[in-house]
């Protein structure tokens, strides 16, 4: 740990680091004006700053699915909570409710949300893959309901700001998506929550014995990640100046676990990785910006997507590992 | 019955009594809906979710879950459609084509599964991504199915007459020939769950891996059967919603792994593996089916809210499996399997 390059941070990020140095130095060497950086009326313009802006919903949501994933669950619910926590913004803003009021009330449901998921996961012991399925679609059922199956737009400069402002040059949402990542690794470096939540991944029963409320820790990381979810709607919606129920965060759930796996968590559980689950994120919106820049439909970019995914996760099993390595002389 | 046989079938008889209360509430409260013609309608609007559901419950039986068996629907949809409309191929090679396919698609995900010890949830679902994302690259929008002649033949003409050639005339109305298929795939799957060596391994391994490794079952070629059988029917039910509507789709089939997961477990099998029975999914589809019909009787209800009926009646039949689970764990000691 003497040198910053023996450090288990450096070890853990080269691999995704070294995947985005690739999509860099393709760019720069194929599409033209990738990486410049034009300052337009106080704020910056550029492929990588709209990279930022784009990828910041998918990096929010990747900090708390990496809680998640971290306790050796998962969460599908967070496109659905998206969708419900936008329609339900946008549904207030319409009937003129004070903006602070606005927020408490769609990221409280967004809550809620999580909080169903973990009742339903530690105290019922359903799998997560099927509680948070049922949310994943029940809640796209819920938000077409209150929004009527139709689109809301408002108008609103104070909310919109959420999701198009800008704060120092910089696109608020990439801020925002700062902010919350330096709260979320002050919390498991400072905190002894980061140590219950890789103990609950690594052995829950162990770690229930061990004095771990593990269900507690369950409630905990699912409220987080739906919080996560709802700020991501949030931005979202702010962004298109109207919430879209059948649209909003529809296939989001498949890029945060991608960006979650790319970045080094294991999907057993046990062991998480914050900055690893931001890279991911960012990895892959610079390759669909890639994709898309490079006149490739859009369609191909869900293929990809997909492909990526489970190169990833053959790369990371051990058994794909050893079959490319020799024998081990020693059993 | 022993005290234990009982108790297995508990989650079966829950389901056969939810049905049937179903089905008696609706027949009284709603004029038109013990016709026949109305009763074999939904049950032939639904056949598709059927097949589908009866290769899953494999995949459940033996622990693991398939995600995306709505994506092999409409993947199915589009390029059959594709291959006979616009490329005027023979439905006679098209349709082995896409069966093919399918069979090669899930030998792939169970591969993956069973050599790499990757969760089946990640490979199915990013097998659903891909399989989805491909139904819109081959055509975004969907192929209406025409009898143009070309050539003095048209290609489409056996898929469109399907139905309507193929039946079984009853009473004053008829069977199509897709819920023949549903039928004749339904009583196979019976056998092949019930009576056949791979069905007793597909139990044996749900109820305990490592235990069946032991024994000397074939896990391997079990696990990777229930992901061909699953991806089979998928496929096969991709054909039926061809032949059914008529039309080739990308989105058919959205959102359908909840309804053929919820069919799965209300009919009884058990998530955990190991419990369940091909005709109790039968039967939770009906269920599925009924309620749907209720909504649509009484008007009053937007169609999102079966999505949201199906959530919930889903999660109430989880939480009376746990209860099952929780006291079978407290007073026998062992777990008894079929």
């Amino acid at each position: 740990m003497n040198s910053a390059f023996n450090s288990p941070t450096w070890h853990k990020l080269k691999w995704p680091l070294a995947a985005l140095m690739l999509v860099l130095l393709y760019n720069y060497f194929y599409t033209p004006g990738f990486f410049q950086i034009e300052m337009k009326a106080g704020r910056l313009f550029g492929s990588l700053i709209d990279v930022l802006n784009r990828a910041a919903p998918v990096m929010i949501i990747s900090l708390g699915m990496t809680l998640v994933i971290a306790t050796g669950g998962v969460d599908l619910s967070v496109g659905a909570v998206m969708a419900i926590s936008g329609a339900i913004a946008a549904l207030l803003i319409a009937k003129g409710f004070a903006l602070p009021l606005v927020l408490m009330i769609s990221l409280g449901v967004a809550i809620v949300a999580g909080v169903w998921n973990g009742l339903l996961i530690g105290y019922f012991k359903v799998p997560p893959i099927v509680a948070t399925l049922i949310l994943m679609v029940s809640g796209r059922g819920v938000a077409q309901l209150l929004t009527g199956g139709n689109h809301i737009p408002f108008k609103h400069a104070g909310f919109e700001f959420i999701g198009r402002g800008y704060l120092a040059a910089i696109p608020f949402a990439a801020v925002l998506t700062l902010l919350l990542f330096i709260t979320f690794v002050i919390i498991s470096k400072r905190t002894a929550a980061g140590l219950f939540i890789e103990a609950t991944g690594d052995n829950e029963v162990a770690s229930r014995y061990a004095g771990v409320q593990t269900r507690v820790v369950q409630f905990a990381v699912y409220a987080a990640c739906s919080l996560c979810a709802g700020i991501a709607g949030l931005i979202a919606t702010a962004n298109l100046a109207e919430a879209d129920p059948s649209a909003a965060g529809i296939g989001l759930e498949l890029d945060a676990i991608l960006a979650v796996v790319i970045g080094g968590t294991a999907l057993q559980g046990g062991r998480y990785f914050l900055a690893g689950s931001l890279m991911g994120a960012i990895l892959l919106q610079t390759l669909t910006t890639t994709i898309l820049t490079r006149g490739v439909p859009t369609q191909w970019t869900q293929v990809v997507k997909a492909l990526v995914i489970i190169i990833v996760c053959l790369l990371q099993s051990e058994v794909f590992r050893r079959s490319f390595q020799r024998k081990p002389a020693t059993a | 019955m022993n005290l234990r046989a009982i108790k297995r079938n508990i989650p079966f008889v829950a389901t056969a009594s939810v049905c049937l209360l179903l089905f008696l509430f609706a027949s009284l409260r709603y004029k038109g809906f013990l016709k026949l013609p109305y009763l074999l309608g939904f049950i032939s609007d639904d056949a598709y979710l059927g097949i589908a559901a009866i290769g899953l419950t494999f995949v459940i039986l033996t622990g693991g879950i398939d995600l995306s068996v709505g994506g092999v629907i409409g993947l199915t949809s589009i390029s059959l459609a594709l291959l006979v409309e616009k490329h005027h191929m023979n439905p006679m090679y098209a349709i082995p084509l896409v069966l093919v396919g399918g069979v090669l698609f899930g030998t792939l995900m169970g591969c993956l599964i069973h050599f790499y010890l990757l969760p089946p949830f990640l490979v199915t679902l990013a097998g659903m991504f891909l399989v989805r994302g491909l139904a819109f690259v081959f055509n975004q929008e969907s192929i209406q199915l025409t009898d143009q002649m070309l050539g003095g033949h048209s290609a489409s003409h056996s898929l469109i007459v399907f139905n309507s050639t193929i039946k079984i005339p009853l009473a004053n109305t008829s069977i199509p020939g897709t819920t023949l298929i549903y039928f004749v795939i339904f009583l196979i799957a019976l056998v092949v769950a019930q009576f056949t060596k791979f069905g007793r391994n597909v139990y044996a391994l749900g109820g305990n891996e490592h235990s069946a490794a032991l024994m000397g079952l074939p896990v391997a070629r079990t696990k990777i059967g229930v992901y061909v059988i699953s991806s089979l029917c998928s496929t096969l039910a991709g054909i039926v919603h061809l032949l059914y509507n008529v039309k080739g789709d990308p989105t058919s089939g959205t959102g359908l792994e909840l309804d053929a997961i919820a069919a799965v477990v209300i009919g009884g099998t058990l998530l955990s593996g190991g419990v369940g029975y091909i005709a109790g999914t039968i039967i939770g589809v009906l269920i599925l089916s009924i309620i749907q019909a209720i909504i649509n009787f009484e008007g009053s209800l937007n169609s999102w809210w079966t999505r949201i009926a199906i959530g919930m009646l889903l999660l109430l039949f989880i939480l009376l499996q746990k209860l099952i689970q929780a006291k079978k764990f407290k007073t026998a000691g062992t777990f008894q399997k079929t």
